[in-house]
């Protein structure tokens, strides 16, 4: 048998730079294409904010002629935080956790893709949601609900609600590989409608009870939408932002051990 | 060692990056090469035996179909040989490496049985990132001749029949151009005339000297497109030979006996399938036992040890056959 077979060992051919930069740039492009053309995705990551900051940033407001324009800004950061988050978990956790459950994702491992290609454009398309997001929030609050801002404020707020699509995609992906395909959305929907509550990011925290407002400072929403606040200077106790910055580090850091566990746990893991 | 020379001779023909798997298919033929390795390989998940102590070699230029019912250990394999999956223990190279490591990616195409694709994605966007994944890709219009998708390039996944999204998988499978294949399962679910396509397509393959490792639980797939039939039933290799003798083992008997003819005479009688021999002890399959010993009796009547036994597949085939009915009622 060994006289017989010869095993053959061949130099595998390298990718060039050149076509390593347009493999990422195409995974990007692709999973933020599919993005747009999933209706349900882009209309509830989109519209939902959007509807919400309506009703409670400029409806609600316009009872109060005094502070309109406060009430709008406030909740344009609340809010913004609030569509961030849906972004980065629905965009990154959830797909994440149906393109692995149902094979896909072992269709592309077993291709020579990276698998920083893969998450990195998941990262992407959720920045660019993100962007979208807080460009149409503020563009309402601006036009309907009284929002003055200086140019490089309001840049400065989109920039850091957009940064928050980091500790949130973490999230997302240590949520993706963990949760079902079929459960996903409902894990996603049992951490984060609470979490945002919790977080002052539907009424504002000083008008909720003590025990919830000691508790919001352990949840990472509380922390982005503090920065947010901090930027339009509306927080009701201003805090120091490195303070925040440092415990989302934290949050994103736990997030990612927590992935990492479940990529090796999976790696490790056959269906059959 | 003569293997290793006339390889050695082969390589520095061609050029460099060129691989063994694309020569012609008849350098090979006398002394296979081997692309792929298994030995002794053995994998369990928890209490389930998937392989137990499984040896393979998948020779370059062949078309290796791996036969079995569900649940054999078939798509363990090719996920292992992919270097997606890891074995407990046992030995395991693919182009002289470890599969594990990653770097043979580049190098190998598979299609794999998956629950959900993107739907939104067009067919040409698919196979243009599965491309962008490859070193050394086919030009597009090429994979969408070879996977028949010219026609349908522009539509979404989703709006595909199910024959043409296999066809797709197909595309993603071979868009990287690789010098190993890997189909598990490819024509499962699928209807006559896409099965006949899906067929003509991987016959192409093989015309382009690649070397393809396909899973089946139909044994007329395998004997329509392999040169070569491993079948596996939990776990273990239980019957290896071309699709004629697989085959015959399938339906027919074995034969055993110790004979003064030589292998020649033997394999002369009419009915005879195939024949192993050692020293004088011989192994022959065949369709119907007794015209064949009834033969061996009258040339040599110092016959001894005579044996007849059914081919010893039943087991396997009984499970596939059941497998294919369930298949057929569902669709």
């Amino acid at each position: 048998m060994a006289a017989t077979t010869f095993t053959v060992a061949l130099a595998t051919p390298r990718r060039s730079l050149s076509r390593t930069f347009s493999l990422y740039a195409k995974e990007a492009k692709y999973e933020l294409i599919n993005k747009t053309r999933i209706p349900i995705y882009a209309i509830s990551t989109v519209v939902f904010p959007l509807m919400f900051y309506v009703l409670f940033g400029i409806v609600l407001g316009h009872d109060n002629p005094v502070n309109r324009g406060e009430t709008a800004t406030y909740v344009l950061a609340t809010m913004g935080c609030f569509g961030v988050m849906a972004v980065a978990l629905f965009g990154f956790g959830v797909s994440l956790a149906m393109e692995r459950g149902q094979g896909w994702l072992q269709v592309k491992r077993a291709s020579p893709m990276p698998i920083s290609a893969y998450f990195l454009a998941k990262l992407f398309a959720a920045v660019v949601f993100s962007t979208v997001i807080m460009l149409l929030l503020l563009t309402v609050g601006i036009l309907f609900g009284g929002v003055h801002l200086l140019f490089a404020t309001a840049a400065k707020l989109v920039g850091i609600l957009v940064a928050g699509s980091i500790p949130f995609s973490a999230m997302g992906l240590a949520i993706g590989y963990f949760a079902k395909p079929n459960s996903a959305p409902a894990v996603v929907n049992l951490v984060y409608l609470p979490m945002s509550f919790c977080s002052g990011l539907w009424i504002p925290l000083f008008l909720l009870p003590h025990g919830l407002q000691v508790l919001a400072t352990f949840l990472p929403p509380f922390h982005l939408a503090q920065l947010a606040l901090n930027t339009v200077g509306l927080a009701p106790n201003p805090t120091p932002s490195w303070g925040h910055v440092e415990a989302l580090v934290a949050f994103t850091l736990i997030c990612l051990g927590v992935a990492a566990w479940g990529y090796r746990r999976d790696e490790g893991k056959t269906y059959g | 060692m003569s293997t290793a020379i006339s390889l050695r001779q082969v390589q520095n023909r061609d050029l460099p990056g060129a691989s063994i798997a694309e020569l012609p298919r008849s350098a090979p033929a006398q002394q296979p090469v081997s692309v792929a390795r298994a030995r002794n390989l053995k994998k369990s998940y928890g209490n389930v035996v998937a392989l137990e102590n499984l040896n393979l070699d998948i020779h370059a230029g062949e078309l290796l179909a791996l036969l079995g019912p569900n649940g054999a250990g078939k798509t363990t394999l090719v996920r292992m040989l992919l270097g997606v999956a890891r074995p407990d223990s046992g030995n395991l190279s693919v182009f002289g490496v470890d599969p594990y490591q990653g770097q043979l990616r580049g190098r190998l195409g598979a299609m794999l049985q998956v629950g959900r694709v993107p739907e939104t994605l067009k067919v040409r966007e698919h196979i243009d990132l599965f491309s962008s994944y490859y070193p050394n890709p086919l030009p597009l219009q090429e994979t969408f001749e070879i996977a028949g998708l010219t026609e349908i390039k522009d539509r979404p996944y989703g709006e595909l029949s199910g024959g043409q999204k296999q066809r797709v998988l197909f595309g993603i499978a071979i868009c990287g151009n690789p010098d190993l294949l890997f189909l598990d399962e490819p024509t499962v679910g699928l209807d006559v005339e896409a099965r006949r396509l899906m067929w003509s397509q991987i016959r192409s393959l093989i015309g382009r000297g690649k070397t393809v490792l396909l899973t089946t639980h139909y044994l007329n797939e395998a004997d329509a497109l392999a040169d070569r039939i491993l079948v596996l039933n939990q776990g273990t290799i239980i019957a290896e030979g071309t699709p004629a003798e697989i085959k015959a083992r399938a339906m027919g008997k074995q034969i055993r006996c110790t004979s003064r003819l030589t292998l020649e005479e033997v394999r002369q009688i009419q009915g005879v399938l195939s024949v192993k021999a050692d020293r004088n002890v011989f192994e022959l399959q065949v369709n119907a036992a007794e015209p064949v010993v009834r033969e061996l009796l009258q040339r040599d009547s110092w016959l001894a040890d005579l044996e007849v036994t059914n081919a010893g597949l039943e087991e396997a085939f009984l499970a596939l056959t059941k497998n294919h009915n369930t298949e057929s009622k569902e669709n």
